[in-house]
């Protein structure tokens, strides 16, 4: 009824490609980013904040730049915990060495940082395919969890070897810290995953998204069209870096505030992220946030459900906790393969047609 | 769509567990789950029990019930803190994470929050400085102490000379396991051991390289910093390769049933500080017998009692219950908030009447806290491991750290802490 | 013999590598039987061993299984049915329940992703993985168990005295390595000969050599499902035990699968051959490389080391050792 393009005329070619071509949903999307700037903070208690709304938001950012490397370019990477853990250190290291300097421009260079050291180890991409590459991401995953343990210099000499976050403010307002109001670290995280969000749309959705695509689709046949594959490999695995590195860096900064790098980011990390983007959906942005919602929210709502309401033993309710998200898991790979945002795809043309279908 | 979003935030709340405020709410992050499991329960299990042995014996600490609120983490850092964050709005008194991990997360919130927390024997060691930790306890040991025990343990079966000894630290390649490297190294320096450090990257199942390593350079000691599952496989590979057992010391989170009892009897002989009881000798176990097993009141399988963790978490929360005491002593009523709570730790003076008092009698070093030293005494025992009996023996009295070792390493590191972080040290009278 | 301390000592650690490398082939061989028969990258084999391994010590020491969950649901408390089973007794019923478990994951999961791209199938293994994690833990409990099957731990004597007599340093070997060596050499023989010499077993490597044109002439590709899983599950159990009794039965056991990849991508996934090479080459590296190179950084190289060989070799063949030439076309 509401959820239609009748009526609604395009008169450019600028209109005709927008994101969002239907007015009710463009309109919807202005009143959840109305909604998450203007009404979420003010609702936001400290446990909503640090157990679901930061990380949902962290796990978004690292998922978009998963989906980048997986969905669009076709690479298949196990690395992104040690990506993050990059992130993460660069963030220390340069907010201890230049504590003046705005932490945005440090959580931003941690990104810059990451993506450096992304491409490094993107190399190998150009040789090795499918599994084999994943396999050897995990190479990336333990090197460098195993170097940021090993080197005293990344953790400042500190007798722990536990990197702690001092407090940062942004406009004089802490976001890092002890002391960080709840609404303060989510409006950080949220600025940096639409502002991301935005940006990886843009992109995915221009020439450079378009070689990505052509190199997954098939690379040898995108070499013969004239897409410089290295180029192409080179700049998804930059690019993606760089989302999971300011991933990372906010992980550390805002939302844990002191990690241990084989504890933090390790392994598990990895399979993590690319859970969320399987369940959301391959290629696809909303599909990054859906599957990073979906991760965060069920395992609270399980615990919830099995241990606080029906007063289970806490151990029993973790177990059935990994047992109701394997099994989801595997139903959802079953029931809809192309993820969450193929659902909701399938919902929009639905709605279209609704209430007077065919 | 505000007050929806309210009613869903009060109903989350209502199921995130909120008791009646009215009870002394004792927080418990356990991990029953994961990779640490099997030492996480038994500690989680007598925790839950110490507190049912109050409430049904004494009715409570001061007349007011304890109600305690556990929450799974499963030693991850991240569901440490949404355990926290669940758990501190419901009056929350104390913390103990058992997880140097979550304890690091922990310390700044903490702190903010104004919650006192207890991390015995692990966590942030400079946490024992109270001038710049005004809300973290480490009392009564803390892993410098440890590493100091071990050698002055050593000092003593040598006729106080380890001039020309070789001495391995083998270690958790993590964190936790790094700790004593520096007051290892300090302390090789002042009594002129050598000292190798061969590290086990987590989780340690193939170590292989490493005891070929010790095979090689036959120190004459090798302690040990492992945790997990880690640490069986060091047991066993140490056994295999002959090691002779007395020359093998464990760190206290190295030294459970669970660690031996894998090895077999090739593990007789093993070493192991402890800072807590040994063994279920102890009156306590006759009243937990009476209040909590007999009653089906028991957490858990109830098949840990008496076990080296157990003991541990029992200590954990019997001083806790003091610290609880002595704040409604200080405050002079029943209620206490977690300010309370933590003049309750600071003013803490754990003696041997007091232990014998609660039916534990010598299980814990005797000590005083006061507002600089949050850290104890830090005294420890070593035991040692009798495979035929499957129990551990206590074979030193309790050694006390070197202090003159440890103080400067302390001071610096908080020092250090108080800088980064921009905290002014308190005063202390 | 007088040799240099050096290379005796490099000599020991070689040997051990191999012998771990043997260790590390165990679990990989599962890896390899399922992604040659179905093309399905199995993450879930590590947890299949830890399963397997629960399984066995559970059924060996008369646990009752969920008896948590039941003590949850309906407050009846169970303490096990009070017997101690002899070790092949209970192998022997734990590869049944291996093979149900097969048949479970066949027609619940397998069935319903055929023709899916390689990717959601791993998925799904993975998924498979969290959910097996959870049930062993459900099913047995989360504290550590030994494994006690009557495996031999500890120095082996005649090689320790024979190379001290030869070169004056004893070399160490772990009879159990031992053990799994010969273990691991008859299982290969075993699948050999079942796959060459077998109805079942040829019908195997037509269904790895092409799904369709083994599905035409008449061959089930289900059976052949259950079949391969059930033989992978039965590996779990044997790499179950053989890790279970270095480290006892514990929720870490399921990370012997990260062992297992390095050695899958250095030896193709899709070679029996190559997982036992893969092996032994990750395991002689590892050592030697920490031996070497591990003083001089600081040691705990393993975990990374086998990785980065890996990928050193597949820059070089991209299909690994003996994997199958990938042909590409357009």
């Amino acid at each position: 009824m509401f959820y239609r393009e009748a009526g609604d005329f395009k008169t450019s070619y600028r209109d005709d490609g927008q994101t969002f071509p239907i007015r009710f949903d463009r309109y919807r999307y202005y009143a959840v980013l109305v909604f998450g700037f203007v009404v979420l903070p003010f609702l936001l208690n400290d446990y909503w904040t640090n157990a679901v709304f930061v990380p949902f938001l962290i796990y978004a950012i690292a998922a978009i730049g998963l989906n980048i490397l997986v969905g669009y370019c076709g690479q298949l990477s196990l690395g992104t915990g040690g990506f993050m853990a990059v992130g993460a250190y660069a963030c220390y290291k340069l907010t201890t060495a230049f504590p003046d300097v705005n932490i945005v421009f440090h959580i931003l260079g941690a990104g810059i940082v990451t993506a450096l050291v992304g491409m490094l180890f993107g190399l190998p991409s150009l040789r090795i395919k499918g599994f084999y590459l994943a396999v050897a991401t995990l190479a990336a995953q333990f090197f460098l969890v195993w170097l940021f343990n090993r080197v005293p210099w990344f953790y400042n000499y500190s007798a722990s070897g536990q990197i702690s976050m001092p407090e940062r403010t942004v406009l004089g307002i802490p976001v890092t810290g002890a002391s960080v109001a709840p609404w303060a670290g989510y409006l950080v995280c949220l600025v940096f995953a639409v502002a991301l969000a935005w940006m990886a749309r843009n992109l995915t959705r221009g020439s450079v998204g378009r070689r990505w695509m052509a190199i997954r689709d098939m690379d040898i046949a995108a070499e013969i069209i004239g897409v410089n594959p290295l180029k192409a490999k080179l700049t998804a695995f930059a690019v993606s870096s760089f989302y999971v590195g300011i991933a990372g860096a906010l992980f550390f900064s805002v939302y844990l505030g002191a990690v241990e790098v084989g504890e933090a980011f390790g392994i598990q990390k990895s399979f993590a992220v690319l859970f969320m983007i399987i369940i959301g959906g391959l290629g696809s942005i909303f599909g990054s946030f859906a599957g990073a919602a979906f991760m965060v929210v069920l395992p609270v709502m399980i615990k919830l459900v099995l241990v606080d309401t029906l007063g289970w033993p806490t151990d029993l309710g973790a177990h059935i906790q990994l047992m109701v998200v394997g099994a989801l898991i595997i139903v959802f790979l079953i029931a809809e393969p192309h993820g969450m945002a193929q659902l909701w795809r399938l919902t929009k043309e639905k709605l279209r047609l609704w209430p007077f279908p065919h | 769509m505000k007050k929806t979003l309210t009613t869903l935030t009060l109903a989350a709340g209502l199921l995130a567990g909120v008791p009646a405020m009215a009870d002394l709410v004792m927080p418990s992050l356990s991990y029953r789950t994961g990779p640490y499991a099997a030492n996480g329960i038994p500690f989680a299990d007598a925790y839950a029990d110490y507190f049912t042995l109050l409430n049904e014996r004494d009715g409570g600490i001061g007349g007011e019930k304890i109600k305690l609120v556990e929450c799974e983490t499963g030693y991850n850092t991240e569901k440490g803190v949404e355990c926290y964050e669940s758990t501190k709005g419901t009056g929350a008194l104390l913390y103990q994470p058992l997880s140097t991990g979550i304890t690091y997360q922990l310390i700044p919130k903490v702190t903010a929050d104004g919650i006192p927390m207890l991390t015995s024997g692990l966590g942030r060691t400079s946490a024992a400085d109270g001038k710049v930790f005004k809300w973290v306890f480490n009392f009564p040991a803390n892993y410098w102490d440890g590493a100091s025990i071990m050698v002055k343990y050593l000092l003593s079966e040598n006729n106080d000379s380890l001039k020309g000894k070789k001495i391995a630290l083998l270690y958790h390649n993590s964190a936790y396991g790094k700790e004593p490297i520096r007051t290892l190294q300090d302390l090789s320096k002042k009594y002129g051991f050598k000292l190798s450090l061969i590290p086990i990257d987590a989780p340690g199942q193939e170590q292989k390289s490493q005891w070929l390593q010790v095979r090689r350079e036959r120190p004459d000691y090798v302690l040990f910093w492992g945790w997990g599952v880690m640490n069986p496989v060091a047991i066993q590979e140490a056994a295999n390769i002959r090691f002779p057992m007395d020359h093998f010391i464990g760190i206290w989170w190295s030294g459970s049933e669970n660690d031996v009892k894998p090895a077999g009897a090739g593990a007789n002989g093993y070493k192991a500080l402890t800072f807590s009881g040994v063994g279920d000798g102890f009156p306590i176990y006759g009243d937990l017998k009476k209040y909590v097993y007999d009653a089906g009141k028991a957490a858990g399988a109830g098949d840990q009692h008496g076990t080296i963790l157990y003991n541990r978490g029992l200590y954990a929360a019997m001083l806790t219950a003091e610290a609880a005491k002595k704040a409604q002593e200080l405050s002079g009523h029943a209620r206490i908030t977690p300010a309370e709570m933590r003049d309750g730790m600071e003013a803490l003076n754990v003696t041997e009447d007091l232990m014998a008092k609660d039916g534990m009698p010598k299980f814990g070093p005797a000590f005083q806290v006061t507002c600089a030293n949050h850290g104890g005494s830090g005294q420890a025992q070593v035991m040692q491991w009798d495979a035929k009996a499957a129990k551990w023996n206590v074979i030193t009295d309790w050694i006390q750290s070197d202090s003159s070792v440890i103080q400067p390493l302390i001071d610096a590191d908080a020092a250090a802490f108080a800088k980064e972080n921009n905290i002014t040290p308190r005063d202390c009278k | 013999m007088v040799l240099p301390d050096t290379l005796l000592f490099a000599m020991e650690a070689a040997l051990n590598g191999l012998l771990s490398g043997v260790m590390y082939a165990l679990v990989a061989l599962g890896f390899v039987l399922i992604f040659k028969a179905s093309g399905i990258f199995n993450y879930a084999q590590g947890v299949m061993a830890l399963f397997a391994a629960l399984t066995l010590v559970g059924i060996q020491q008369g646990q009752v299984p969920f008896a948590d969950l039941i003590h949850a649901l309906t407050g009846v408390e169970m303490h096990g049915f009070g017997w101690t089973l002899p070790a092949v007794v209970a192998i022997v019923l734990t590869g049944i329940v291996m093979i149900g478990m097969a048949m479970v994951i066949e027609t619940l999961i397998l069935k319903h992703l055929v023709n899916q791209p390689p990717i959601i199938l791993f998925m799904a293994t993975i998924g498979l993985a969290y959910f097996l994690e959870g049930l062993g833990d459900t099913m047995w409990g989360s504290d550590i168990k030994a494994m006690d099957v009557g495996l031999p731990q500890g120095i082996t004597g005649w090689i320790d005295e024979s190379t001290n007599s030869l070169f004056g340093y004893g070399f160490y070997v772990d009879q159990l390595n031992i053990v799994a060596m010969v273990v691991a050499a008859i299982l290969v023989t075993a699948l050999t000969l079942f796959s060459q010499y077998s109805k079942q077993g040829r019908a195997l490597r037509a269904v790895a050599d092409d799904h369709q044109a083994a599905l035409s002439v008449g061959i089930s590709l289900r059976f052949i499902w259950v079949l391969v899983w059930s033989i992978a599950g039965f590996v779990a159990l044997v790499a179950g035990i053989m890790w279970g009794a270095k480290s006892g039965v514990q929720f870490s056991l399921s990370l012997i699968a990260l062992k297992a990849l390095p050695v899958l991508m250095l030896g193709g996934f899709t070679s029996i051959p190559g997982a036992i090479v893969g092996g032994l080459i990750i395991g002689v590296g590892e050592q030697l490389f920490e031996f070497f190179v591990g003083p001089l950084v600081g040691g705990a190289t393993e975990n990374w080391f086998a990785y980065v060989l890996a990928l050193l070799f597949l820059v070089f063949r991209p299909q690994g050792l003996f994997g199958e030439k990938i042909i590409e076309r357009v």
